[in-house]
């Protein structure tokens, strides 16, 4: 019991932004945005959500192979607690995972498929739609036991300043949330609507992207599509946000 | 191409009822250039048709100025159960479909 | 003289435009001069002017009225604006919409798109979302089945985003 409470008190003090403060990014969007992302049948993402259901039901060519659905059944049930625990550590071969990362491997292992390539239609299509029956629930990450240095390095890339400008996501995301730069507010970089559209991107696209344009935006190299860095960022984001709702598909600007 | 149609499952004759359509389509502009330079050609959604009770109640016709992914809302009055068909194709020649079914009553 | 024969048809035709705009443009300049009408009407007239709603129309006289276009005030992205257009119109075999022309003053192709509509649509009343090249002046242009046109139009400002995402 003291144990419990001590590790509560370790977690409270490393919370530089307070559970209690959390705010989505979409209340930091304008109201046409915040439109398009409530109307169930008008997000553009929702167009990846209605394919993925598709391509969850297909059955591979391989005749062996089962589809999605022959394992998992129904996705609204089956996946409803699924995309909110991730990024997390594979039990089998011990590697932080993400969503897309786990796809990719039931595809390879379970279905004997070719891995789908990063941002493909596919694979956003399924993690859309896992993600989307997922929505209900608040992001739920864990990172003790073999998650807590994958942590621990997602944390110091959070505060770590890179790049030609010199910033961290610190700098905007937790020093100056909900001021303004240029005619956006700037939000507190909450992973929770991902895969998301973006009207920048005409297109849905996954929490990975969206990292590598932040590092674009500040003029910093960027991690490949796959890095274990984009990984570990995302679990320290997704306990960051620890508990706030999951939107995806979310509408960006 | 998915593709995603929004209409009253039923209506009484007569009545005007509102039909949203949502085509996954790029709708490339023919502005943008790849990552080797190349200029991307345009690529979008020309003509969108629908059919609906053996006669076309609505068209549009698109350029690139028409968002990513478009959007159409537009009414039209319920005459008689049936399939409203949706019909579209691009500048590569790749033609598109889905259609819904209407019920009308009274 | 053949040639003179040829020209004269296409010279009729543009002359007739140039002198609708020249009319317009007149107009447009005398409103100018009641100054508290200043710009918002000259604005608004401009509207009447512009060369691919005079196309639309083609050579017949565009009025403001019926037509209302709805969009938001400003924007923040280009790449996807909502719109909508409702006409005032009783959508009758014999009264009706028959064609609504979306036109930007700013876009690289100005013509955005168009809706063609009949009695069978019930209400003249259309939505969409579009692209915009920067803050402009957007229109909407219906024709009518009596071959009359009118239009409304919206002045929009689209915004930039803070942070350039070149990582594609």
């Amino acid at each position: 019991m003291a144990a419990g409470i001590g590790v509560v008190g370790v977690v409270a003090q490393e919370r530089v932004l307070p559970l209690t403060e959390l705010r989505s990014g979409i209340e930091f969007a304008g109201p046409e945005v915040r439109e398009l992302q409530q109307d169930e049948f008008a997000n553009p993402g929702m167009l990846w959500v209605e394919r993925g259901a598709r391509l969850w039901s297909e059955v591979p060519r391989t005749a062996k192979a089962q589809s999605c659905a022959g394992c998992h059944g129904d996705a609204a049930t089956s996946m409803r607690d699924v995309a909110a625990r991730y990024p997390r550590i594979d039990s089998t071969s011990g590697e932080l995972l993400n969503l897309e990362a786990r796809i990719n491997q039931c595809r390879s292992e379970r279905q004997g498929q070719t891995p789908w390539s990063f941002e493909s239609q596919e694979l956003l299509s399924i993690s859309s739609l896992v993600s989307h029956h997922g929505k209900i629930n608040g992001l739920n990450v864990v990172i003790d036991g073999a998650a807590r240095p994958h942590f621990e390095a997602g944390r110091r890339l959070y505060y770590q300043r890179v790049g030609q400008m010199n910033l961290a996501c610190a700098q905007c995301h937790e020093a100056n949330w909900s001021r303004t730069l240029l005619a956006e507010r700037i939000s507190q970089g909450h992973p929770n609507a991902y895969p998301a559209y973006r009207m920048e991107w005409q297109s849905l696209g996954s929490l990975e992207r969206r990292l590598r344009a932040c590092y674009s935006g500040i003029r910093a190299e960027l991690y490949p599509f796959g890095a274990i860095e984009h990984r570990q960022l995302a679990l320290f984001l997704a306990w960051r946000a620890q508990g706030l709702p999951m939107e995806a598909p979310g509408v960006r600007r | 191409m998915a593709a995603r149609i929004q209409l009253p499952a039923q209506a009484r004759r007569g009545e005007v009822i509102e039909i949203r359509l949502l085509v996954q389509h790029p709708m490339e502009t023919g502005y943008r250039y790849d990552e080797g330079g190349q200029p991307i050609a345009r690529n979008v959604i020309r003509t969108l048709s629908c059919r609906y009770a053996g006669e076309e109640v609505f068209r549009a016709e698109m350029s690139q100025g028409i968002a990513a992914n478009p959007y159409l809302q537009f009414t039209t009055v319920a005459l008689e159960s049936g399939d409203i068909e949706f019909s579209w194709v691009d500048d590569e020649g790749v033609a598109g479909s889905e259609r819904q079914r209407l019920v009308v009553t009274g | 003289m053949k040639r003179e024969g040829m020209n004269a048809g296409s010279d009729m035709k543009h002359g007739n435009g140039a002198d609708l705009a020249r009319r317009r443009l007149l107009s447009v300049l005398a409103a100018s001069l009641t100054w508290p009408l200043w710009p918002r009407q000259a604005e608004a007239q401009l509207s009447l002017l512009d060369p691919n709603v005079l196309a639309f129309a083609r050579g017949a006289e565009v009025r403001r009225g019926r037509v209302r276009l709805t969009m938001p005030p400003l924007a923040d992205n280009g790449n996807t604006v909502s719109l909508r257009v409702v006409v005032d119109s009783p959508m009758s075999p014999q009264d009706h919409v028959k064609v609504i022309a979306l036109v930007s003053s700013r876009n690289p192709e100005p013509n955005i798109a168009r809706f063609y509509l009949g009695p069978r649509a019930g209400r003249a009343d259309i939505a969409t979302r579009v692209r915009l090249a920067g803050s402009q002046r957007v229109m909407a242009v219906a024709e009518m089945s009596d071959g009359s046109f009118w239009l409304d139009s919206h002045e929009i400002v689209v915004t930039m985003s803070a942070c350039l995402d070149e990582s594609l």
